[in-house]
């Protein structure tokens, strides 16, 4: 196992450079400018001077050999320095945003945590609530229960949450006044009034993200549950008299549950990257918010970092998912 | 309790009421203003991007700015420098500003001419890319005659001195802050950039990129009774629509700039009755480009779009003025902007001392313009409801960018052109390759290769000079300037290029704004290149709890945020 997690982690070196590649000249080639945006009355000499200041103009290998020195030496040096205060770093220049003139990593540092509060939190909840759901639909295949699970897990997955956001705003936000349609951000939790707020202003969002996962979640736990119900050694078990909770738990929920999850750590990255859909909708202004505003201003330096960062992490949890299936089914050996 | 005892206590309670009705610093509790999109730097010497010059002007100050009539008035300075006050000089070659004496930055040191001859350098350092070195041109040294004085010299006599220095995109940055940040070092000073040390109405105290920006208000302000609102915040993100929800529909926002949305959706906000729109009318004209020059994709690359191939359809100014003739200019402001646009047959739409009275654009003439077509020579002769010449159908290939607006402007007068027998192709580009200006792309506005062209545009300050001067002969983009310059139109009349230069040298007002407007006319009602549809107005969302707001379309929104208040 070990020597497998091994071969695969640096056959993910290459792989990942040959993403990153991909990335760099997906985005450098794709039309637009970072000046785009910058008011009409600035005249064009102005605006070539603000392109060189930025390096926009350097070739684009320059650019990417530049980007590869910055991701993967001056920026670890940062990280290190951070932890542990000594000075690896310098003076040397860190990866910089062309919108903000900031380190992008700062940025993403400050936005991570507001989208795994509110992206994980909606995962989690959609993973709590889809299991049960999936399980007993199965166990009672076409009960009302399973037709309304059924119902249920289809609308969240086809209607787009563009959609469900602005309604629940709508309704919830415009019409009632219950809930906030702005998530503050500046928010500290320090007491009860504050967490209360907190979760408050989450309530929307999470609600958003947890029906759409649920769906998917739901149906998987369902149908790989069915799988497993109609197996020989179910059947055995119920002949020899188990308790019901026994056969559906033990020998049933266990075996089903491996596929499962597969599908939930698959489903990690999307906690990093972000719901970008959702954070806009919201205002919540976290990693997904950041990459689709860093997209419009054609911010390449931004675009390029976190759609590697959200590359790797799909990297990476396919190898955990692959990992724990592993551990998970005797059956299957990687030695 | 007899009457007159009741009187009084009355009277007692009134008193003891009235400071607190008079306001006074910081009683107001928090100003929460929402922008479509989020603020990236307060350094507007970084970035020119109006949602960054807005949120740093709440705290930057420049030495005078613009008040909502587009009058420069003084604000760090004690009096606007003229020539009867001597402060510009009689040779138009140096203007002198007197700062107020006892201003101090909100860290207390005193603000001096020093700052100001600074701020004027950390721009001119070539490699700091800043963003607002145009307001520099012409400049040959800023210098500090004593503490409090500050004399600006041009390298050659300057019509109008009010650039630099003047407005929220040039406000003054502390020497003490910034000294080490100068040249390339600019942008690594993320520290400085993010928390600038003005000597506005508020201080930063919160800075998350792309997301927040709160302030609370600046202790050292000199005026003791000012701002009222203790804090502030800039929100942003979401779009015009959320913004302007934020303020017109569930009140969590006191203030939305940029809140563009169109005429149905305002009025349904409207009636919800928490707030209201306002509209600052600048300079902002929605129009179409006509190309002077061939597009023909038959043409090879580099002669495309040139001045070597004249336009085909559009050289002959009668078929332009037939174009123009068959829109009606009133109907897309409704369908468009509603309240938030005017038609106008101008491209100096404002200053009034600047505006031509040109209104012969605002009557749509179908016939008109048909009968112009046919005294041009170009009639129907197969019968396909297109009009042709010598075998050339009157086909026209119109783009602009990607906006839904601007798509319904496009099937409209598209319509209106079949009419007059013009067939029309349509084209939309994505915003940001149309104005990103890249020479390898085909799309861009300089590249131009369409016949028609759709866009807004406005120019910087209260003077046109530099504005009308884009459209001379040398600032057509072409292979040679690598498809750089601002006469997308390939326009090319000496007698425009002459009287262009005579502006620069012209210094009576009165003067300057007879050229401006003769100017103005030769490329809209004369010579019917550039054909004006709307006067854009700056669209905002205002809560009715807010007052003191004065909508301002010459400088920031924020520029008198000092004097906002709490409706009590």
């Amino acid at each position: 196992m070990l020597t497998y997690a091994l071969r695969r982690l640096l056959l993910a070196i290459p792989t990942l450079l040959l993403i990153s590649l991909f990335i760099f000249l997906m985005v450098d080639l794709a039309p637009g400018s970072p000046m785009s945006e910058i008011p009409r009355s600035i005249p064009p000499e102005t605006r070539a001077r603000m392109i060189a200041a930025l390096g926009a103009d350097q070739p684009v290998f320059v650019r990417y050999l530049l980007w590869l020195k910055q991701f993967f030496v001056v920026e670890p040096a940062y990280l290190i320095d951070g932890w542990f205060g000594t000075s690896l770093g310098g003076d040397q220049q860190r990866i910089l945003s062309w919108q903000s003139r900031a380190p992008v990593f700062d940025v993403i540092g400050d936005r991570l945590g507001r989208t795994m509060t509110v992206v994980g939190a909606g995962y989690v909840i959609a993973a709590a609530i889809a299991l049960p759901i999936g399980i007993y639909s199965a166990y009672r295949q076409y009960s009302w229960f399973d037709q309304l699970g059924t119902f249920v897990a289809m609308i969240g997955y086809s209607v787009p949450t563009f959609f469900t956001g602005v309604l629940l705003i709508v309704i919830f936000a415009v019409n009632l006044g219950w809930f906030p349609s702005y998530y503050d951000a500046s928010l500290k939790v320090k007491d009860f009034a504050s967490l209360s707020r907190q979760v408050w202003q989450m309530a929307l969002p999470v609600t958003v993200i947890a029906l759409f996962h649920a769906a998917e979640i739901s149906r998987y736990t369902r149908s790989s549950m069915l799988d497993t119900l109609g197996q020989d050694y179910v059947r055995t078990a119920r002949a020899k008299g188990a308790l019901e909770q026994t056969v559906v738990i033990k020998h049933a929920l266990r075996n089903a549950m491996i596929p499962v999850i597969t599908v939930l750590a698959l489903g990690m990255p999307s906690i990093f990257g972000g719901s970008i859909i959702v954070e806009q909708v919201f205002k919540i202004n976290g990693i997904g918010g950041a990459l689709i505003g860093a997209i419009v201003a054609s911010d390449l330096p931004m675009v390029q970092t976190l759609t590697f960062i959200f590359a790797a992490l799909i990297v990476f949890f396919n190898l955990v998912a692959d990992l724990l299936y592993g551990m998970m089914d005797p059956r299957i050996r990687y030695d | 309790m007899k009457r007159t005892q009741i009187l009084w206590m009355g009277t007692a309670l009134a008193m003891l009421g009235l400071p607190a009705l008079a306001g006074g610093r910081g009683t107001d509790g928090e100003l929460r203003i929402t922008f479509p999109q989020a603020t990236s730097t307060l350094n507007p010497y970084l970035s020119s991007g109006t949602k960054d010059v807005y949120a740093a002007s709440m705290v930057l100050e420049p030495l005078a700015g613009f008040d909502e009539n587009g009058a420069v008035y003084p604000r760090l300075v004690s009096e606007i420098p003229s020539k009867e006050n001597g402060g510009i000089s009689a040779d138009n070659m140096s203007i002198t500003w007197k700062l107020i004496p006892g201003v101090k930055w909100s860290d207390g040191t005193p603000l001096t001419a020093a700052d100001v001859v600074f701020t004027g350098a950390y721009c001119n350092e070539t490699d700091s890319g800043c963003a607002q070195a145009f307001k520099f041109d012409g400049i040959e040294k800023i210098e500090a005659v004593d503490d409090l004085t500050v004399k600006i010299t041009f390298a050659a006599p300057k019509a109008n001195p009010f650039n630099a220095f003047v407005g929220s995109q040039t406000p003054i940055l502390q020497k003490a802050q910034f000294e080490n940040c100068m040249g390339a070092a600019a942008a690594a000073c993320t520290e400085q950039n993010f928390a600038p040390i003005g000597t506005g109405p508020f201080r930063v105290t919160g800075f998350s990129v792309n997301d927040l920006v709160q302030y609370e208000a600046n202790p050292e302000y000199r005026d003791a009774a000012k701002p009222e609102f203790a804090t502030a915040m800039i929100k942003g993100g979401g779009d015009s629509i959320a913004s302007a929800r934020g303020v017109m529909e569930t009140g969590e926002f006191d203030y939305a700039w940029n809140a563009q949305i169109n005429p149905e959706l305002q009025a349904q906000m409207v009636a919800a009755g928490k707030g209201q729109f306002i509209m600052g009318f600048g300079t902002n004209i929605e129009r179409l480009e006509l190309n002077l020059t061939d597009p023909s994709p038959d043409l090879a690359e580099g002669e495309r779009s040139t001045a070597k191939y004249p336009n085909p359809r559009l050289s002959d100014v009668r078929v332009r003025r037939a174009l123009s003739m068959a829109l009606d200019r009133t109907a897309l402001n409704d369908i468009g902007y509603g309240a938030g646009g005017s038609p106008n047959c101008n491209i100096v739409p404002a200053p009034a001392f600047y505006a031509s009275d040109n209104t012969g654009c605002l009557t749509q003439d179908i016939e008109g313009a048909k009968a112009l077509l046919d005294e041009a020579g170009w009639k129907d002769t197969d019968g396909d409801g297109v009009r042709d010449k010598d075998g050339m159908p009157l086909k026209l290939l119109y783009q602009t960018t990607v906006n839904p607006v601007r798509q319904d402007f496009q099937a409209l007068i598209k319509g209106w052109w079949a009419e007059i027998g013009v067939e029309t192709e349509l084209k939309s580009i994505d915003p940001g390759v149309f104005f990103g200006g890249d020479p390898a792309s085909p799309d861009t506005a300089e590249k131009f290769y369409a016949d028609v062209e759709m866009h807004a545009n406005n120019f910087d300050g209260t003077d046109p000079e530099a504005y009308l001067a884009a459209l001379t002969t040398d600032k057509a983009p072409r292979p040679e300037t690598n498809w750089i310059g601002t006469n997308y139109n390939r326009y090319a009349n000496p007698d425009y290029d002459a009287i262009s230069a005579k502006l620069a040298q012209t210094f009576d007002m009165n003067e300057r704004a007879a050229i401006a407007k003769q100017m103005n006319d030769m490329l809209t009602k004369d010579g019917m290149v550039i054909l004006p549809l709307i006067l854009r107005g700056n669209l905002s969302a205002m809560s009715n709890t807010l007052a003191g707001v004065k909508v301002n379309a010459w400088d920031s929104e924020m520029w008198n945020v000092a004097q906002w208040s709490r409706v009590k």
